[in-house]
């Protein structure tokens, strides 16, 4: 019996010929991320090793990536302590893959990840993050775990007591019509199987959609599969995979690349032709509620936000710097624009977008998590309505319970500043 | 036998168990005083109301969204137990992980005030006379719930250099 990418990674990081659905497995770690988390993260670790009489020590240093992403500036003294107490962590340890605030390697750690070359296919890898789902672009089998769990995984080397995971299939057939991007296909996914749709499952996403689609677009889709519950999103690797790895990303040496078998087995099978697909909108409070725009359009809105780990990347930022260049975002609305690393930021820098975007109006911060968890920047006020083109719409998201999230692609963002209402990006 | 302390419904996110302001807070002593912050409970927690060993009832999907720890451990730190229809991968696993009480109850009907009877399997619902199912946890997680959680469990992996 075949098996499926999911299988046959946890097959691969398990050193067992083949695992099948409900095979309970310890798969070695291939990376081990955590962000300002690692506080929490480091306190477990050392009292798993207390009153044992054995050296406090990471079981391999080099495959532990820390990055500061979620708090950056710090906002407070006691994340500030935090910051602090996890770089000497990182030192006494000799954790290399480190990236700190800093102008020249730091970012958002979803971005961090991939750009740095640290995401391999066919590799396992667990964060302290539930979007940790986005490595799945490369065909990594990528899943998000507690602090906890995390100190285990860096005493022992492997993830604990993990049941194989069914995969659903998905394929997205057809043509992007115009004004449609990889956000409307992940959205329009979620809402259709729901926010839960996809508990302790897989996808794998397939189609000539997804085979047309450069890399960002897949890192788009994969950071979402978390919001229909998916453990994990894959893109079986291909042509395009192998050329970000080198091109972008300068991984050099051999890519061990490997698909699902041509008999794998899925629990379910959803086809999605993208030709008749409108820009979708998720309503507030639930990533599932999504509609087509035409039920959002006119909304007034008051706060704009691009970026994140979901779409802060380069062709993110250049659909609003096009959109932009020479306009005025609406009086009424506050634009606040976040690369998803700095590396992206000074590309876009070169290539003029962020002067475009600062003389329309919007605010250029720092690469960082901040406003769409609320936690640093960007609060909203009671009764605001904010249009993101983050990951996550849950009441009291953006730092504030009284007021309201919608979530949308950057082309949707893009028009709707101009406007000052949730306006349809194909109308421009 | 145990009080309905709190009656939510589905999709109950881990924004709302523990609001991501309050993140840079990570000690498990530390994160109790937030739990629920944006609701009610919240108060009635921290002023000492609530008895441990209470339980909060939801509907499908408790816990859905970010892999934060405190969401569970804030829970922990009252004592309280969770039983709902079902709960997310994350959150699940981040609660065993701590020895947080789970129980996942697709049919469980309860309001606030009711006085529950977890045995055998089973909820039974001494206010109304009902009882329903308990769905068992994974047996891939017990062996962890066994040990009394992660850290123990891990600790005895070193130990005994499995």
């Amino acid at each position: 019996m075949g098996m499926t990418l999911a299988e046959k990674i946890l097959a691969q990081a398990t050193g067992q010929a083949s695992v099948k659905v409900g095979d309970v497995v310890e798969p070695g770690v291939g990376l081990a991320m955590s962000h300002e988390n690692a506080a929490l993260v480091i306190n477990q670790f050392n009292e798993i090793y207390k009153e044992t009489g054995l050296a406090a020590k990471v079981w391999e240093a080099s495959k532990i990536a820390i990055i500061f992403d979620h708090r950056v500036p710090a906002e407070s003294p006691k994340t500030a302590t935090n910051q602090k107490k996890i770089r000497e962590f990182v030192a006494k340890q000799g954790i290399t893959k480190f990236h700190d605030i800093r102008g020249d390697e730091g970012g958002i750690c979803h971005q961090i990840l991939p750009e740095n070359g640290y995401v391999l296919p066919g590799s396992v890898i667990v964060g302290t993050d539930s979007h940790t789902t986005t490595h799945g672009a490369l065909g990594a089998f990528a899943f998000g775990i507690g602090a906890t769990e995390m100190a285990s995984v860096w005493v022992l080397g492997r993830v604990l007591n993990v049941e194989v995971p069914g995969t659903i299939k998905v394929s997205f057939n057809g043509h992007l019509p115009k004004g449609v991007y990889p956000k409307d296909l992940i959205l329009f996914l979620i809402g259709k199987i729901s926010a839960e749709g996809a508990n302790f499952k897989v996808f794998e996403f397939h189609g000539e959609v997804i085979r047309r689609m450069p890399t960002s677009g897949r890192l788009t889709i994969c950071n979402m599969a978390v919001e229909a519950g998916a453990t994990a999103g894959l893109v079986p690797p291909d042509k395009e995979t192998l050329r970000y790895l080198k091109q972008d990303a300068g991984v050099t040496g051999k890519i061990d690349v490997f698909g699902p078998d041509p008999d794998a087995v899925y629990e379910q099978t959803i086809e999605i032709d993208v030709s008749q697909l409108s820009p979708q909108i998720a309503f507030p409070h639930t990533v599932d509620n999504v509609k087509p725009i035409k039920e959002a359009e006119g909304i007034p809105i008051q706060q704009i936000v691009v970026g994140s780990c979901t779409n802060g990347r380069l062709d993110d930022l250049e659909i609003i710097a096009k959109t932009l260049k020479g306009k005025k975002i609406a009086a009424n609305v506050r634009m606040l624009v976040f690369p998803a690393s700095f590396r992206i930021y000074l590309q876009a820098l070169k290539k003029g977008y962020i002067e475009d975007i600062v003389k329309a109006g919007a605010v250029m911060m720092n690469p960082g998590c901040g406003p769409c968890l609320g936690v640093h920047q960007g609060a909203l006020a009671d009764g605001d309505k904010a249009l993101a083109t983050t990951n996550r719409n849950f009441k009291g998201r953006m730092g504030n319970p009284d007021a309201e999230v919608y979530l949308c692609s950057p082309a949707t963002a893009a028009a709707s500043a101009l406007t000052g209402v949730i306006s349809d990006p194909r109308k421009q | 036998m145990a009080k309905v302390i709190l009656k939510l419904g589905a999709g109950v996110s881990t924004d709302i168990i523990y609001p991501g302001r309050f993140m840079a807070t990570v000690l498990p002593n530390e994160t109790p005083r937030y739990t629920f912050a944006d609701l009610a409970i919240n108060k009635k927690l921290n002023a000492g109301e609530i008895a441990a060993g209470s339980i909060i009832v939801a509907e499908k999907n408790f816990g859905c969204g970010s892999s934060r720890e405190q969401a569970a451990s804030c829970l922990k730190g009252w004592e309280l137990t969770i039983i709902a229809h079902d709960f997310a991968r994350i959150f699940l696993q981040n609660a065993i992980n701590l020895g947080l009480g789970v129980i996942n109850c697709p049919t469980i009907e309860a309001s606030e005030g009711d006085e529950l009877v977890i045995e055998n399997g089973k909820i039974v619902n001494k206010t109304t006379n009902k009882s329903f199912a308990i769905v068992p946890l994974p047996k891939a997680r017990q062996a962890i719930i066994d040990a009394g959680g992660l850290m123990p469990y891990t600790r005895s992996l070193i130990l005994h250099k499995t």
